[in-house]
């Protein structure tokens, strides 16, 4: 049994993988957004260039996940491939298992292209490789879970990508992909630690660029495992609703 | 032959909708099973109950042995679906639809490549392979949408309006594909709005209207309700209006289609009369006459009081 649902976390995952994600213009888009936005940064204040590259990660891993996930789940509901899923001999949650899993292997992609452009450009290096790949696995299975909840809460693909920059643009600027955010006045800071972003940006600084504080570090990586908890929890009750 | 699937009480409401109503009735192994109805009958909604993709708000239905309440995925394992919609993946190939299907329903990996190349070849697809699902015509999409049902050899499959937007040769050709199938042991359970189409392909129909069944029986039975009533068919020389005729109604059932009036006549000279008489009123000449044996569509009228081009312009405007 377990077997079989392994096996279509795995089909669907090539599916979408094939279907939607492997598109020039998708890996375009996860890389250029990202750059261009970080330019725009550096030309306003050319220095500390090194400090940016987490935050470059953690951008390329939302858009990377959010922008095709959340459109992914909502065109397959659309014009009824979604129901192709559901009427398989599989359980609801592994149908969202595969299809964040999806999600986020693209977005695992476009931000792992992301830290060689850091390493080979921006002049930094891993300082922890091992704990920056669990980080970063953490980041995209969280933000993907976010791209999926997004989509079975909307109807139409355009509602989708309305919601998904509602709490985008706002995450680049106040999770400390930019500006550190003990920077930030404290209203914004508490608003920055209900984002996950936030947990990700600091989990990949300490382990990309350094320094390394143990404690930190855990907090920030069961802080990402439970909003994916959270995501995925509450995106199957609502996917169970919409079947109501 | 044992039921394959029997509903007991099956019941859905959508909010204070009462969509289905307590479905009683049973499917026997091998056969083709009509639904027949109108637009809104709860023919959709109760295959969505009986295939999982949606609960019965009550009652069950036990398939091939399994309840669909407990034991839903075991009902997946044995059914194959093909919505109204064809819905695979327009971004995959033909040949990469099927082997994703295949592998969704647990296809055994080395048998996978073989088992797509005969549904593609049975379903003389196997030169499109490559093409991709969106480039195929309509009639070509259904065709690999029933193909998809069938992967996993199901013992049943479910057919949601068929035949619904096709050309006249792919319905026809789907026609002959469903009673292939039924050769092969495969039980169909099929809805549908047209009413020639369930004459021709089914063992047995259940008429169903507002969510309860009128009727079940063969289409030979369901005609017998009607022999013995003639029906005359008159053809005027120009266009009738559904309105004109409501005068022509108080003496039965009276349908319309383009320059033809047909009615159910249980007296002959008086439905003649009113025939000329209607004429005369609306300046129409009667080109012809005939009295016709009665159909599956006069007892279908008969039954249920639904006309069914009214039920043909529905689905036309629901599909638009």
């Amino acid at each position: 049994m377990i077997r079989e649902e392994i096996e279509g976390v795995w089909c669907i995952v090539l599916k979408d993988l094939k279907a939607y994600y492997f598109k020039p213009p998708n890996i375009s888009w996860g890389i250029l957004f990202p750059l261009v936005l970080a330019l725009a940064f550096t030309l306003r204040k050319p220095s500390g260039l090194s400090d940016l590259a987490p935050g470059l990660v953690a951008m390329s891993a939302l858009f990377g996940t959010t922008s095709m996930e959340a459109i992914v789940i909502t065109f397959e509901k659309r014009i009824g491939a979604l129901e192709r899923l559901l009427l398989a001999p599989i359980s609801l949650e592994t149908i969202l298992i595969g299809k964040v899993l999806g999600g986020s292997i693209f977005g695992l992609m476009i931000s792992s292209i992301m830290t060689v452009i850091s390493i080979e450009f921006l002049g930094v290096s891993v300082k922890h490789p091992s704990l920056f790949a669990i980080s970063l696995l953490l980041t995209v299975l969280t933000l993907s879970a976010l791209g999926s909840l997004v989509a079975v809460s909307v109807k139409e693909v355009f509602e989708a990508q309305t919601l998904s920059n509602y709490f985008r643009f706002p995450m680049i600027f106040l999770c400390g992909v930019f500006l550190p955010v003990e920077s930030m006045p404290a209203p914004l800071q508490w608003l920055a630690y209900t984002l996950p972003l936030t947990y990700s940006v600091n989990a990949l600084r300490q382990t990309f660029v350094g320094p390394l504080r143990h404690g930190d570090l855990a907090f920030n990586i069961a802080a990402l495992t439970l909003f994916f908890l959270l995501f995925m929890t509450v995106a199957t009750r609502l996917l169970k609703k919409h079947l109501e | 032959m044992k039921d394959i699937i029997r509903t007991l009480g099956l019941t859905k409401y959508y909010g204070n909708l009462l969509a289905v109503d307590h479905l009683s009735f049973s499917v026997k192994e091998g056969e083709i099973f009509g639904f027949l109805g109108p637009n809104g009958a709860g023919k959709t909604t109760t295959i969505r109950m009986l295939v999982g993709l949606t609960t019965p708000t009550e009652g069950t239905a036990i398939i091939d042995g399994f309840d669909i309440r407990s034991e839903i995925l075991e009902v997946k394992r044995r059914v194959g679906v093909v919505p109204e919609t064809s819905n695979l993946y327009d971004e995959l190939s033909v040949k990469d639809n099927l082997l994703f299907m295949a592998g969704l329903y647990h296809v055994p990996r080395l048998e996978r490549e073989d088992r797509v190349r005969e549904l593609l070849e049975s379903f003389n697809l196997w030169e499109r392979k490559d093409t991709k699902f969106g480039k195929l015509s309509k009639g070509l999409k259904r065709r690999l949408t029933v193909a998809a049902s069938l992967i996993h050899h199901p013992r049943i499959i479910f057919l949601d309006e068929p035949t619904t937007g096709l050309d006249v040769m792919s319905a026809r050709s789907l026609r002959l594909l469903l009673k292939e199938l039924r050769e092969t042991g495969v039980t169909i359970f099929l809805t549908t709005h047209y009413i020639e189409e369930a004459d021709q392909l089914c063992d047995r129909i259940a008429v169903i209207v507002k969510g309860r069944i009128v009727t079940i029986d063969t289409p030979e039975n369901m005609k017998s309700i009607v022999r013995g009533i003639p029906v005359i068919e008159a053809l005027f020389d120009s266009p009738i209006d559904k309105s004109m005729t409501d005068d022509l109604s108080v003496l039965g059932e009276v349908w319309v289609e383009d320059n033809r009036v047909r009615m159910l006549a249980e007296k002959i000279p008086e439905t003649l009369k009113a025939l000329i008489s209607f004429a005369t009123r609306h300046r129409l000449k009667i080109i012809e006459v005939n009295t016709v044996k009665p159909g599956l569509e006069d007892a279908f009228v008969k039954l249920t009081g639904v006309k069914p081009e009214i039920m043909r312009l529905e689905k036309e405007r629901g599909g638009q």
